[in-house]
């Protein structure tokens, strides 16, 4: 029963890039932009979980609904303040952008307390072994998945039986059309940000949890991963992303399981280039003419 | 005047700097601490333009300009090291193969519309870094000692030769296309452009030269380390380009030229140096998004009398 073992675990690393993958995909659906920034707000996520269950000994569900509640503000702070001004600028400048926004996190970050180590304490949820059809699971594991798909579900909750979730996919349809059927544009995407960075800082305390080390510079690869994520399950479906992340979880959790550890994560990349070279649309994506 | 008698003047000026720098190299006043400052300044030179045809004339947005890099570097490095081949030919292989390299990236993600270039290069020069640190063929983590062959003259002539194939390329039809690709790309889809030949071609010969750069990197520090080879050496690239402006190549030359003197300064202060490169180019792109010379050249100051409106900029 190896295999079972392999896939929860597979799917419970991909969760976790579930999670960030929406976000981006959130965003880039509304914007069209990748959020470069997204990756440091889940190091920010996983730092603020971190210093909640050593500094104020809360327990992990208090810690990641603060890490949360963070995330979501420093989001809307980054939109409001950098990504808001280019709403109409080159794609480029809004890229190089949101490129110096991620580094000026990072590095801010290292200013004020150093590149340095941090690992979560042992013991912050029950880590047993559960034995089911005879393969081990830790509960950690399934906690993990627990967490990441009620997560899942209230976002879809959110954005499809609620009055701002409709918004969100009148504005990432035809932002023009939405502003005028008097939908406010601006706080609907502020709104967005601000859903896909807790989403993000969730996913950074799940992942302190999983990994226990975290580091200022973590951000840079689960966030480009996630973005892999993102364009495999088809960029802008969220539930593209779900799928897309729990994919590349189970493949990555496969390729170190085969013993080529080392080359884990060159897996992502190996996905992105095939998934662009046969079906740039993704899993879920429509292929769309683009109309002048 | 003729534009190829400016081209010649421009030549000339360049050699007769050339040659009084290298007099002043030869006779010792400018020591080691100077002469190879200025190498370093010629290999950013060779960078800043190279990633400025993909950038600033093409309009494709490349981060990964450092794993370019790092195969030139390493894959010359391996020639002259454990092949002992002529440090030429070691340069011309290192450039092919991360020539090469663009072209297995390019063809993918350049044929399709969007940022995907972004990530995709992102990824590559991360996974070039895994792979050399756990290549113990290169010597993995601790790096690969070299011996140090780069001169003056060698980084004189590859930066010459560089900065005369972008620019003729630039001005030349094929430049021209990049040109309309950059500013519409359906646009020049409808004129009649292959879009997706012009992205890759300029994006191949920008590897090269960054491969070429790589050379002249590796040979010039006695020994190459993966972790010099990082996103933060691809964002030092970007920066070149970005504040010089995007389209403008004396831009990304005196950029480069300015902050490799700047980060010399700012070398003992590594999170500062990054706090201030970061807000500046949030800034430079929020107020001023097309760089700070946007696509205007600094040699265009100096313009020769009766001459039409020329130079690479055609907008």
């Amino acid at each position: 029963m190896e295999w079972l073992q392999q896939l929860i675990n597979g799917v419970s690393l991909g969760s976790i890039y579930a999670l960030i993958a929406l976000g981006y995909t959130m965003v880039y659906g509304i914007i069209k932009l990748i959020n470069f920034a997204h990756g440091d707000v889940f190091m920010i996520g996983a730092f603020v979980g971190f210093y909640a269950v050593t500094y104020w000994n809360v327990g992990f569900f208090p810690a990641l609904i603060i890490a949360m509640i963070l995330c979501a503000i420093l989001g809307v702070v980054i939109e409001r303040l950098a990504y808001k001004r280019l709403r109409n600028a080159t794609r480029i400048a809004a890229l190089i952008t949101a490129i110096g926004v991620s580094l000026l996190i990072e590095y801010t970050m290292i200013y004020f307390r150093g590149s340095q180590i941090e690992t979560y304490p042992d013991g912050l949820v029950p880590n047993t072994k559960i034995d089911i059809l005879g393969a081990q699971i830790s509960s950690q594991s399934l906690l993990i998945l627990g967490v990441s798909i009620s997560l899942m579900v209230l976002l879809q909750f959110i954005v499809h039986k609620t009055k701002i979730g409709k918004a969100m996919r009148a504005v990432s349809h035809d932002a023009d059309a939405a502003r005028l059927m008097g939908i406010n544009v601006d706080n609907t995407i502020s709104a967005t940000f601000a859903i896909g960075s807790a989403l993000a800082g969730a996913a950074g305390v799940i992942f302190g949890l999983y990994y226990t080390r975290i580091d200022p510079l973590m951000g840079l690869l689960p966030g480009v991963k996630a973005f892999v994520a993102a364009v495999l399950g088809g960029i802008g479906s969220i539930p593209g992303a779900m799928t897309g992340g729990m994919l590349l979880g189970v493949v990555e959790t496969v390729v170190s399981g085969l013993g080529f550890s080392l080359w884990r994560d060159a897996a992502a990349f190996v996905i992105l280039i095939i998934i662009l070279i046969f079906r740039p649309a993704g899993i879920f994506g429509k292929n769309t003419r683009e109309k002048v | 005047m003729k534009k190829s008698k400016v081209f010649w003047v421009y030549i000339i000026v360049a050699l007769i700097g050339y040659g009084i720098i290298n007099v002043l190299i030869n006779n010792g006043t400018l020591d080691l601490y100077y002469s190879n400052l200025i190498i370093t300044i010629m290999i950013n030179i060779i960078l800043a333009v190279s990633l400025h045809l993909i950038i600033g004339i093409t309009g494709q947005f490349s981060i990964g300009h450092a794993g370019f890099l790092a195969v030139g570097a390493y894959v010359s490095a391996i020639c002259t090291m454990y092949f002992n081949l002529p440090f030429v030919i070691a340069l011309v292989v290192g450039a092919i193969v991360a020539g090469f390299m663009g072209l297995l990236i390019g063809i993918p993600t350049l044929r399709l519309r969007g940022d995907y270039l972004a990530i995709a290069t992102l990824g590559f020069s991360e996974i070039i870094r895994i792979f050399f640190l756990n290549w113990d063929y290169v010597g993995g983590a601790s790096g690969m000692q070299v011996t140090q062959m780069t001169t003056w003259t060698y980084a004189f002539f590859c930066t010459l030769a560089t900065i005369i194939v972008i620019l003729n390329f630039t001005n030349s039809r094929h430049g021209r296309a990049c040109i309309a690709v950059r500013e519409d790309e359906i646009a020049a889809d409808s004129m009649g452009i292959n879009t997706t030949y012009y992205k890759v071609v300029a994006f191949v010969i920008g590897a090269f030269f960054a491969g070429l750069a790589g050379g002249l990197f590796s040979h010039n520090f006695y020994v190459i380390l993966p972790v010099q080879f990082g996103f933060l050496k691809s964002f030092d690239i970007l920066i070149y380009v970005v504040l010089g402006g995007l389209g403008s190549m004396t831009g990304a030359i005196f950029a480069a030229i300015l902050l490799t003197v700047v980060s010399l300064y700012l070398q003992d202060f590594p999170e500062t140096r990054m706090i201030i490169y970061s807000l500046v180019l949030i800034i430079v792109m929020l107020y001023r998004p097309s760089g700070l010379m946007g696509t205007k050249e600094i040699t265009d100051l100096f313009k020769f009398k009766k001459r039409s409106k020329g130079g690479n900029v055609n907008d």
